[in-house]
């Protein structure tokens, strides 16, 4: 396959190497942020294994499958789109971009009905049941509202990002010779991919 | 294909969790999950396929990741 990035230059004060690097950088912060709750996840439950391990049993793994495999079904769409605007293909792009909203939509739904599920039963951030927990079940369950949730926002970050990038498509201000911005998008949305391949096996699996 | 396999790995992490293996339950579901990010990376994320120097940043930073990981490890392992 050709290197994805256009060498052709609309006008002198495009670059899209640059665009995409910058992009690039921009993901690392944001690896080293999650990585960086990946490790406080570790090391507390390096120190706390039979609490992690109970806790962890409280949370529905068909849940986490259906929105795994949803993620990685979204990110195929994102990819799928880009193809499809460098073969000029406005319409297919548009439907890919679409596919993928309406993914990350039912992700959130899944995620709505998951942490409803567990606020009904009284457990919550600051609630009285989760203040009495024992040491280690309260670090699971803060770590576990805290890392899904900040996922969370990144999802609804990607989604706006999206949607910005399908408005453009479609005025036309994105197009086959001019799609960095559905690049950068795409790459945001395959970020939020990625971190939740982390999450999904050592919150819900991992015993 | 990409997203076939992606999907494969997960069914098969799924799997292998729910059986009893004691530390090696953990560290077949990270070399898993690490596999479906390389995938990721590779693949959609075009690493493969584009220039190089976006991949070495990538590596760069991975470098990095791992030699905090594996200090703070020292540090609680052997403290």
């Amino acid at each position: 396959m050709d290197t994805i990035t256009t060498h052709h230059h609309a006008d002198a004060h495009r670059d899209d190497t640059a665009a995409k690097i910058g992009m690039w950088l921009f993901i690392f912060t944001e690896i080293l942020l999650f990585g960086g709750l990946f490790i406080v996840y570790a090391v507390y439950r390096f120190k706390n294994p039979v609490a992690f391990d109970l806790a962890h049993q409280e949370l529905s793994i068909p849940m986490g499958l259906i929105n795994t495999i949803i993620l990685l079904v979204s990110s195929a769409t994102v990819a799928v789109s880009i193809s499809a605007i460098q073969k000029n293909d406005k319409k297919m792009t548009m439907a890919m971009l679409g596919i993928t909203l309406l993914l990350a939509l039912v992700f959130l739904v899944n995620k709505y009905f998951e942490w409803g599920s567990k606020f009904e039963h009284g457990m919550y951030p600051g609630s009285d049941l989760m203040t009495n927990l024992s040491n280690g079940d309260m670090l699971f369950f803060s770590l576990y509202f805290f890392m899904t949730g900040l996922h969370g926002v990144h999802i609804i970050v990607g989604m706006i990002l999206l949607g910005i990038t399908l408005f453009k498509v479609k005025t036309g201000a994105v197009n086959s010779g001019k799609y960095a911005l559905l690049e950068n998008s795409g790459l945001y949305w395959h970020l939020v991919d990625l971190i939740w391949i982390f999450l999904f096996p050592l919150f819900y699996l991992i015993h | 294909m990409v997203l076939a396999a992606l999907i494969v790995l997960t069914v098969i992490t799924v799997l292998i969790t729910s059986v009893e293996m004691g530390p090696y339950n953990t560290a077949a579901a990270l070399l898993i999950a690490s596999i479906k990010a390389a995938v990721v990376l590779l693949y959609f994320m075009h690493l493969k396929f584009d220039q190089k120097i976006y991949g070495i940043m990538v590596g760069i930073v991975m470098a990095i990741f791992a030699a905090v990981i594996v200090v703070t490890f020292f540090d609680y392992l052997y403290r």
